[in-house]
């Protein structure tokens, strides 16, 4: 496999009156060809920035990057016709019609103007082509931003949370669209916070978090490596939980206490659990193995996830990778 | 050629170009018909009229004249004779040189008289037209966000900005042309209907042709002044709201502060004088607080005389100035 895009290092530092912000603190990503990519990162993680960056729309402060295996920015103008992108919920000209605003970009970007007709189909905006956009919700314009992404018949496309302002019907539709194209051989880098919606369709993803990469890899790959099994741990009727999960705590044991049961958070090895509670004639009618998800991965590495009593502020997330989970009891 | 005419395209289809267009062709037509309306035609009918009126008034005034002369010099001797002046000296008596025929024509349209005031009318307010357009073009795509949808495609900044500016001058120069040729025809029309055209000679018509060419370079200054200001602010507002506020107070500003300061020829650093001078070729500007004596004329006041080159001059170093800064801000600042 080739790499569609590659970053490298990448450093931006936004100058302004209010003072220095690093949104890109040595950012790497790699994407190969025919994938869907996810690009994870919570709120102003610098998703958007990087995206940016690789468009040539502002200038890094450092690294490396290449689309299709040119250096960009340099070689931008030649890469441009294979690339499709939206950045950040795109705006238009709101008086003009979407047909209207298509047929310039087509023009502007010498693109037959047949694709203009095809995409607006794509997209489903087909009966309402000749309407104002301004008098489209946020989910159409969405739409419209990927049909203008779509235009040219990119290699890559790039889109940044497409997902933003579209219902359900319209998420999934975007996600079979997705699909296709990937089929297709297209390669679509997707960023979003959304991460069941990544999930469900990606091939692979980055996680990004305060300008850094946090996690790359297949799905599955940062799922293995960024999650231990946990397992949910169930007693007997009647036995006190607080003995077991104090012994199991007393062992090194993470251990979170629900209603009628218990997880192990690090339970490398299950058949310790059992061991170390029979010990004590402690006995388990439950030993369930929890599946890992994206969500907890992704809130960890970026060390996002909802603390009880704290209102965490934007800002405030994990700049470097948290330790690998060691799995207990191995 | 692809961006060139998908920018004309947009250029067109905008609804605020559009109704601009409209607008100035409405208050040219206005000012065409009510050229047409308060001139007519200079022939015997109103020669003989207005002889027949002058010769009217002035025996009207001479028998009022006579009437008087009689009255005062019934007074002479009684207590109204205060009212007149002593001796009933000093009452002129009106002369048929006071009522000349001229005078009571009707106005009537000489072209080549009159028509360089029209061609300074129609260049002024196509410029007008041209700086609220080109920066609402660019203006209106910065703040909406299609300047980076447009980025996307095409990401050469100096070249989609240079087209764009391109299109809207060529688009601009076209018009001017169009309505500068329909303008001349129009008040020719006029003059024949309602004046003359008779002293139009070669050299005329080349004056006017060049004072027209001055019209279109005050047009595509305008224009792209609104243009590069507009990208400069990356919003329309900047371009017309500042521009025009800023240009009135410093121009108020600046010329009370002068003239405060008795500084000499304050007017020199107003920009109406250069336009002015531009499109007449000359304006002689005078201070009136000197006094260049000379036996043969008296006081004669101090005079700076501004010709069309050196305004051709700032309005060259003008445009040069704000495009060269736009295009230097498009190539270096994030677009975000
Ligand atoms: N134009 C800008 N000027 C200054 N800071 C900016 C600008 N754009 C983004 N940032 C900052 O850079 C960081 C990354 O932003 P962004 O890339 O938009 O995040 P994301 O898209 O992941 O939500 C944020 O802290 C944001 O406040
Ligand atoms: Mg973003």
């Amino acid at each position: 496999m080739t790499a569609v895009l590659e970053i490298a290092g990448l450093q931006k530092t936004y100058r302004s009156r209010k003072g220095v912000r690093r949104a890109l603190d040595g950012f790497d990503m790699t994407v190969e060809a025919g994938q869907v990519h996810g690009f994870l990162g919570p709120n102003g993680s610098g998703k958007t920035t990087t995206l940016r960056t690789l468009l040539g729309l502002i200038r890094p402060n450092g690294g490396r990057m290449a689309i299709l295996g040119r250096e960009v920015p340099a070689s931008l103008p030649e890469v441009a016709g294979q690339v499709g992108a939206i950045v950040e919920s795109p705006q238009f000209f709101g008086n003009f019609t979407a047909q209207d605003t298509l047929s310039l970009l087509a023009d502007a970007g010498g693109v037959r103007k047949e694709r203009v007709v095809a995409v607006l189909e794509l997209v489903g905006l087909r009966d309402r082509a000749k309407d104002r956009v301004k008098t489209y919700s946020l989910g159409m314009k969405q739409r419209l931003a990927v049909a203008s992404a779509l235009l040219k018949e990119p290699k890559l496309l790039i889109l940044d949370e497409p997902a933003n302002g579209l219902d359900p019907g319209g998420i999934r539709e975007m996600r079979t669209l997705m699909r296709n194209l990937a089929e297709s051989g297209m390669t679509v880098v997707l960023s979003s916070h959304i991460l069941g919606e990544i999930q469900l369709i990606c091939d692979s993803v980055t996680i990004i978090s305060a300008g850094r990469r946090v996690a790359a890899g297949s799905v599955a790959d940062v799922l293995k490596t960024h999650t231990s099994l946990s397992v949910k741990v169930a007693l007997e009727p009647g036995v006190d939980m607080r003995n077991a999960i104090e012994l199991l705590r007393a062992n090194g044991a993470q251990v979170t206490v629900e209603h009628d049961h218990f997880t192990v958070g690090n339970a490398g090895n299950p058949a310790q659990i059992t061991r170390i509670l029979a010990e004590r004639e402690i006995y388990v009618s439950e030993l369930t193995p929890m599946s890992a998800d994206l969500e907890s991965v992704f809130l960890e590495l970026t060390g996002t996830a909802p603390v009880e009593g704290q209102n965490r502020q934007v800002d405030q997330s994990a700049a470097a990778p948290a330790p690998a989970s060691g799995g207990w009891g191995q | 050629m692809s961006l060139y005419s998908a920018e004309t395209r947009r250029l067109t289809k905008r609804r605020f170009t559009k109704l601009f267009l409209l607008g100035v062709t409405l208050i040219l037509a206005a000012v065409a018909a009510g050229m047409f309306f308060t001139n007519e035609k200079a022939g015997p009918a109103q020669i003989a009229s207005a002889q027949a009126q002058a010769q009217q008034d002035y025996q009207r005034s001479l028998e009022q004249f006579q009437r008087d002369q009689a009255a005062c010099q019934a007074a002479q001797g009684t207590a109204q004779a205060s009212n007149w002046p002593p001796g009933c000296e000093g009452m002129i008596e009106p002369t048929a040189e006071d009522f000349q025929a001229q005078w009571y024509m009707p106005p009537t349209f000489d072209f080549r008289e009159s028509f360089p005031d029209m061609v300074t009318t129609l260049a002024a307010l196509l410029a007008m037209v041209a700086f609220i357009v080109g920066a609402s073009f660019v203006g209106a795509e910065w703040s909406s966000g299609g300047m980076m949808n447009l980025l996307l495609w095409r990401p050469q900044r100096l070249r989609v900005l240079g087209t764009k500016l391109a299109a809207l001058l060529v688009f601009f120069t076209a018009l001017t042309v169009v309505f500068s040729a329909v303008w001349t025809g129009l008040f020719y029309l006029i003059a024949q209907a309602r004046g003359s055209s008779e002293s139009m000679t070669s050299g005329a018509w080349q004056s006017i042709a060049l004072m027209e060419l001055r019209g279109l370079a005050l047009v595509i200054v305008a224009g792209a002044v609104g243009f590069g200001l507009a990208s400069l602010g990356r919003h329309t507002a900047m371009a017309l709201g500042v521009t025009i506020g800023a240009v009135i107070v410093f121009q108020f500003g600046l010329g009370t502060v002068l003239s405060l300061a008795s500084v000499k020829f304050a007017e020199a650093y107003l920009i109406p004088v250069w336009m002015i001078a531009w499109m007449d070729k000359e304006v002689k500007i005078e201070d009136y607080n000197s006094c260049d004596f000379s036996s043969a004329s008296g006081c004669v006041p101090d005079s700076l005389t501004l010709t069309w080159p050196m305004a051709g001059g700032v309005l060259a170093a003008v445009f040069v100035v704000i495009v060269v800064a736009s295009m230097w801000t498009m190539r270096s600042r994030d677009v975000t």
